[in-house]
Formats: C-alpha cells, structure tokens, sequence
C-alpha cells in the first residue's frame, strides 16, 4: 500500500551533499582545523599548567563574591574541585573546560547578533525559528557526523558539533528580550533621537539582559552536554572516559568520570546564574 | 493663574500642522478616498479594514503657548502628537517646524530636529529603569554626544528646575508617580528644546498630585516661555492649561478655540456634550456676565441728574464715576430725592462708597460670594476704571447654563 515509489535516497543524497561541501569548502575548513586546533590545545595546556590550588582558591573567591559573600558556592567548588584533583580527572577537567568555554563564546559570539537582527526583522525572524527548532530537536549526535566529515575527529569538530547544538537558547532569548522591551522606552530613546546603534546600545540591550543572560546559561549547559557527548569522536575530556568505561563496561570508572561532569556543571550553572542574578539589582 | 491664561499671541508659528492624516492597515489608498469623500471612521473601517488614526487635521502652534489636544480615549491624540515628531509616519500631509518640513526629511535631519527641537513626555513616563535619576534626566544630551561633565550640569540643572536635586542617584522605581514624571519633565527639559510633546502626561496620576503638576507647568512655561502641546482627555486639565484648545473626535478635529469660545459656543453636539458637565463657575469670569453700566459723572452731574437715570432705568441706584471713568461709588435714589429737596447740587455730598467691585477676570466662582448677600449690583472695573456692571440675575442665568451669556467682549 506504502509503497507509491521506490525508496528516496535522502540518505544518498545527504553523502553527496556533504562530500561536495567538505572538498569545496577543505581551503577554509582544513586551516580552521589546524590553527582553531593548535589555539585550543594552548589554552587547554596553560590552563593544567596552572597549579591546581591556584585554580581552586581562585574559583572560589570568585564563588564567594559573586554569591553576594554566601559561602555556599564556593564551599561546594573547594570540596567539588578537590574530589576530581583526587580522582587524578584533573587535566580532562580542563580538556572539558576548554571545549565548553571556546564553544559557548563561540555561541554568544554568533548567536547574540542573530538573535538582534532576528528581532530588529519579522521576515529573519520568520526565517530564523523553524531552523533553530530544527537545530534543537535534531539527536545531539548527529551533529557529530557532519562534523567529522568537515574537521576530522578531535576538539575542533567538537566545538562544531556544540555550536549548532547549544546556539539556539541563545538566538531566541535575545530575540525575545529585545522584543519584549516596553514600547513606551523604545518610542522613548527614539524620541530624543537616538541612531538604532544608540537605542540598541543604551536601551535595548540593557533592557533585555537579563533573558539574554538565561539564554547564555541554556548554551553553556547545552555546550557542556554536547562535549560530553564529542568524546565519541575524539574529543578529549571527562566524556572520554565515560565512553570507554561504557565500551568496557566499568561501572566504578564511569561513575567517577560521571560525578566529575555533574560537578562541572553545576558549578558552571550556578556561576552564571547568580552572576546574572546579582547584575539584577 | 488666569493671567496666564491670556493668549501669548503675535508670535509666529513655530508648528503648523497641514492635512496631517494617518491611515493604519493595508489599505491606505482606498481609506484616503474613502475618507475624502467624507466617510465616518467606522464605516471606513468596515469597507477597507482599515484604521483611521488621525483624520486631515489642520492647526498651528504659536510659539510660547500651551496647545491642549483632548479628546476621549481612541480618538487619536496620541496618534496626532507621534505624528508631529514622526515617531509615527504620516500617511499624508505635512508638519512644518520653523518653517521646515519634517515630513520630508531623512533619518539625519529628523534626529537632529528630535535632539534639538523637540522633546516628549510619555503617560507613563518611559524611564529607564537601568539608569538613576541623573543618568535618566542626561539621555538627550548623551544621545547627541555632549561632552560628559556639561550633560550632567546640564541635567542637574534640569532637575533643580522641577525639584527634585536630592533624588539624583536614586533609580526610578524608588519614586513615587509624580516624582517619576518630574523626572520625565526633567529629561524633556535637560534638551532646552523649544516644544514639548506631553501626551497625557499628568492621567497617571493621582488627583491632588496631578493638580500640583498642572499649577508647576503653568508655572515653568511661564518662567521658560516654552511651547507646549500637551494631550489629555480630561477636560478640566485642558481649561487649567490651555492657551487654546482643539477637540478631536474618530481622527478629526472638531473645534479649535480658547477654553472660553469652547465652553461658551461649542461648535457641535459632540463638543456640547463634552463641556457639559464643566464647572462653569471656574471658566466663566465677570468679562462673561456684565453688562454695560448706567453710571453719572460726578463731575458733570448732580442728584437731579442721577434720579432721573434712576427713574428711567427703573433702578434703586446707581454707580458714580469722573470724567476718566474712575469709579468713584454710588448713590441711592432714596439719597438723591433727599438731596434735589434740599437743593444740593454737590454729588459728592451724597456718594457712598461702600461698593463691592470685582476684577474683569475674577471667576464666577469668586463673583457668587461677593454678589450674595450686596443688595447693589457689583462693579465690574479694569484698572480701576468702570467695565461693566453685574446684576445677580446674571449669574444665576449662567450657572444655569444660559448659553446667552454675551461674549462680544470676548
Ligand atoms: N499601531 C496601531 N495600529 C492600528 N491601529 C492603531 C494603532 N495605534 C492606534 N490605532 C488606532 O488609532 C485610533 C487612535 O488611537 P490613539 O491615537 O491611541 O487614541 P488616543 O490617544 O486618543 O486614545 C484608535 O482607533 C486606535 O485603535
Ligand atoms: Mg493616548
């Protein structure tokens, strides 16, 4: 009955089309391979090349400031960051690290402006929201395929694969906090004369912060998520070792590696939460 | 407060509104037809789906007066002032500023004349609630790069203008409504720009506030000499402030006039109907309601004299005044017998001095204690020289309402 036609090769077709992209495209995606790849690699060096004490006192100061001098944070961030020092996960901690920073300042680079031109433009917007649907509900890991098509394996098309994932919460959070600023403000700085730069500036941004910030968090937590996942195609980190405790099936290991990301992420969470939260007031 | 009233005429027109329509929706050109050809609103609405906004309207703002647009809710006020700075475009028709038509200029020329010329209030007074007081009360300036150190002198002094320099580092939402508006004064202010765009500036407000605020712009526009255009749909609020007024009705103006020449002779059922329940007693002054005053000359004429106008006017007495017209008193009738009996020929003899007189713009409010409980009718005088005379007939007529209540003195 289903069977009106022979079998659309989508599949086929979608091989081709990623074939035609990676040759055409290898002039630009082989150079960001290499340099993107050698710049990460620095960071991730110099960051495990700081003492480890170091980064924990410093984390947690910062905790303890930017919690408006609670000791909550950073008691959790000592004791937290201690636990994967003494699990021997540090230098992964920071592989990790690396890969969500680099890939969610890559996000809030791309996707803030999006976000602005979407809700300066209904017809971008109109554009816009079908495609980043289609980018959030896809599987996470099939990001993974086009992205070692077009970089290989290792960190670069980890932080590909991340940037289409976890982009979105922040192109629609700045399209929806630059839209729900009060019409009567807008008419406002308009009314004194101000240029679109001046108003987006000094009036919209302001205004829309603080959902632009809780977009940011969603990318960061998003971008996490999906460098745990990278590590299936070769992207160093906490996640390696999740995968290969998987194909080993050591239950112990997998726990250690998986206590150490939920650490990470929550500190990563509550970082930028409250640091938004305190700018409130 | 109503010698501000007066109107600060002979001045040129700093703003003249020509044709100045807007049509929202899609469709402009058959609603402008359908429009000239002198269809309703509603009717426009229904064949094209289509809002009129504002509706061909035409006027001019003398500089240094306070303009009042009223009109009730929808009837497309705040349309017609985002109209005049071009926060909404026109769909025809033109806005001359100084002679300059804003309706054809670019986004440069536009921002230039917003920053320099023209300033608005909003209802709901449209701070930022991410910048203090200070920071607020200096977006103008900033916005047309002044250098940082004059912006906030410059904002200050604004502030110290409407009162509130000890509020400067505070945020918005730590004031209260009317203090918050003072600000939105302030920020208007900061720009020195010559018009004010105030829409429905004072109806959030609550009452005794909002009179307060009426009494400090009479007062500032007085001492600044600006020009103000200011929207309300209270019409009390509009006979307080304006200069004149113009009442829109569905996009369109109706009238255009001073607050007398609208309470007095509304130019429809519709403006009628608006003024109707109006305190006249606060609007109508003794100008209204006098009439021409008999009166002798005492330095002419003697009690013969003035009995015999006594007589023939049938009055009981009557105002004494010299040869300029300076009021001098009155006499009786019963006063003058006595004196042509007795064969006095001085009026001076006999003048009584006790008169109760009013200012010619002395509110009808006022006139109504003076006039009860004076068995005489009250002098209406204008620098002390006799104007007109007030009978109490006359004020009851028009506390009714009497719409014969003579205006050629008007
Ligand atoms: N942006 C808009 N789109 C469509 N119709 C509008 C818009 N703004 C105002 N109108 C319509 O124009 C008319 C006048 O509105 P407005 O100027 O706000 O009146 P007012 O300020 O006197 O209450 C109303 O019928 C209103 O519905
Ligand atoms: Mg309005």
């Amino acid at each position: 009955m289903l069977k009106l036609m022979s079998q659309i090769p989508i599949a086929d077709y979608t091989d081709t089309f990623t074939k035609k992209i990676t040759n055409a495209f290898s002039f630009l995606f082989d150079p960001i391979k290499e340099h993107f790849g050698n710049m990460m690699d620095f960071t991730s060096s110099s960051l495990s090349a700081i003492p480890p004490v170091v980064v924990i006192i410093i984390v947690a100061i910062l905790a303890f400031f930017l919690s408006g001098k609670k000791f909550g944070l950073a008691v959790f961030s000592i004791v937290g960051l201690w636990l994967i020092h003494n699990q021997e996960l540090w230098d992964k901690l920071m592989d990790t690290f690396t890969l969500v920073l680099i890939s969610s300042l890559l996000s809030v680079i791309i996707g803030v402006p999006i976000g602005i031109w979407m809700s300066k433009s209904s017809i971008v917007e109109a554009i816009c929201k079908p495609i980043l649907d289609f980018m959030q509900t896809m599987p996470a890991f099939v990001y993974l395929i086009p992205a070692v098509a077009f970089f290989g394996i290792g960190m670069v098309p980890g932080v590909f694969a991340s940037l289409i994932f976890a982009t979105p919460p922040t192109v629609r959070f700045t399209n929806l906090g630059i839209r729900q600023v009060s019409k009567e403000l807008v008419e406002a700085s308009e009314a004194f004369g101000s240029t679109g730069a001046q108003k987006l500036f000094k009036v919209e941004l302001p205004m829309a912060r603080q959902t632009i910030m809780a977009g940011i968090n969603q990318t960061v937590m998003l971008s996490l998520s999906m460098v745990v996942i990278a590590s299936m195609i070769g992207a160093p980190g906490l996640g390696r070792d999740v995968l290969s405790a998987l194909q080993r099936a050591s239950v112990g290991s997998g726990f250690v590696a998986g206590i150490g990301i939920v650490i990470l992420a929550i500190i990563i969470d509550r970082f930028t939460q409250t640091a938004n939260n305190k700018n409130k007031d | 407060m109503h010698e501000k009233k007066k109107r600060k005429g002979g001045g040129m027109p700093i703003i003249q509104v020509e044709n100045l329509t807007k049509v929202f929706g899609k469709n402009t050109k058959q609603a402008l037809k359908l429009m000239n050809e002198g269809l309703s609103k509603n009717e426009i609405l229904e064949k094209t789906g289509s809002t009129v906004g504002v509706n061909r309207a035409s006027f001019s703002v003398e500089a240094g007066e306070i303009f009042v647009i009223m009109g009730l809710s929808g009837s497309g006020k705040s349309t017609l002032v985002r109209l005049i700075n071009r926060l909404i475009e026109p769909t025809q028709g033109s806005i001359l500023i100084d002679g300059e038509d804003l309706s054809k200029m670019d986004k440069k020329a536009l921002r230039k004349i917003r920053r320099e010329k023209l300033s608005m209030v909003f209802q709901r007074f449209a701070l930022f609630p991410h910048r203090t007081i200070l920071e607020n009360a200096e977006f103008g300036l900033e916005i047309q790069n002044v250098d940082k150190t004059e912006r906030k002198e410059r904002a200050r002094k604004a502030l110290e203008l409407v009162g509130l320099n000890g509020y400067i580092q505070q945020t918005p939402s730590q004031l209260s409504g009317g203090m918050q508006q003072r600000v939105g004064l302030a920020r208007a202010l900061a720009n020195d720009p010559e018009v004010l765009l105030m829409d429905e500036a004072f109806s959030a407000l609550d009452p005794l506030i909002r009179k307060e605020m009426q009494d400090e712009l009479i007062d500032l526009q007085a001492s600044m000499k600006k020009t103000i255009i200011f929207i309300t749909h209270d019409l009390d609020e509009a006979l307080r402030l304006g200069d004149r007024i113009a009442l829109m009705k569905d996009g369109a103006i109706v009238q255009i006039g001073t607050p007398e020449e609208i309470l007095v002779n509304p130019a429809n059922d519709y403006v009628e109907k608006f003024v109707e329940d109006v305190d006249r007693t606060k609007i109508l002054t003794a100008h209204h309601i006098m009439k021409r005053p008999e009166a002798v000359n005492i330095e002419k004429h003697g009690p013969r004299v003035a009995l015999e106008r006594m007589q023939k006017e049938g009055i009981s007495s009557i105002l004494v005044v010299d040869s300029q017209r300076n009021l001098k008193g009155y006499v009786t009738a019963d006063d003058a017998s006595d004196a042509k009996k007795n064969n006095i020929r001085d009026l001076n003899e006999i003048l009584k001095t006790d008169i109760k007189k009013v200012e010619k713009d002395t509110t009808m409010h006022e006139i109504f204690n003076v006039i009860n409980g004076s068995p005489i009718p009250v002098a209406v005088v204008e620098d002390e020289k006799l104007a007109g005379i007030i009978v109490r007939g006359a004020v009851i007529a028009a506390l009714a309402g009497d719409s014969e209540v003579n205006m050629e003195h008007a």
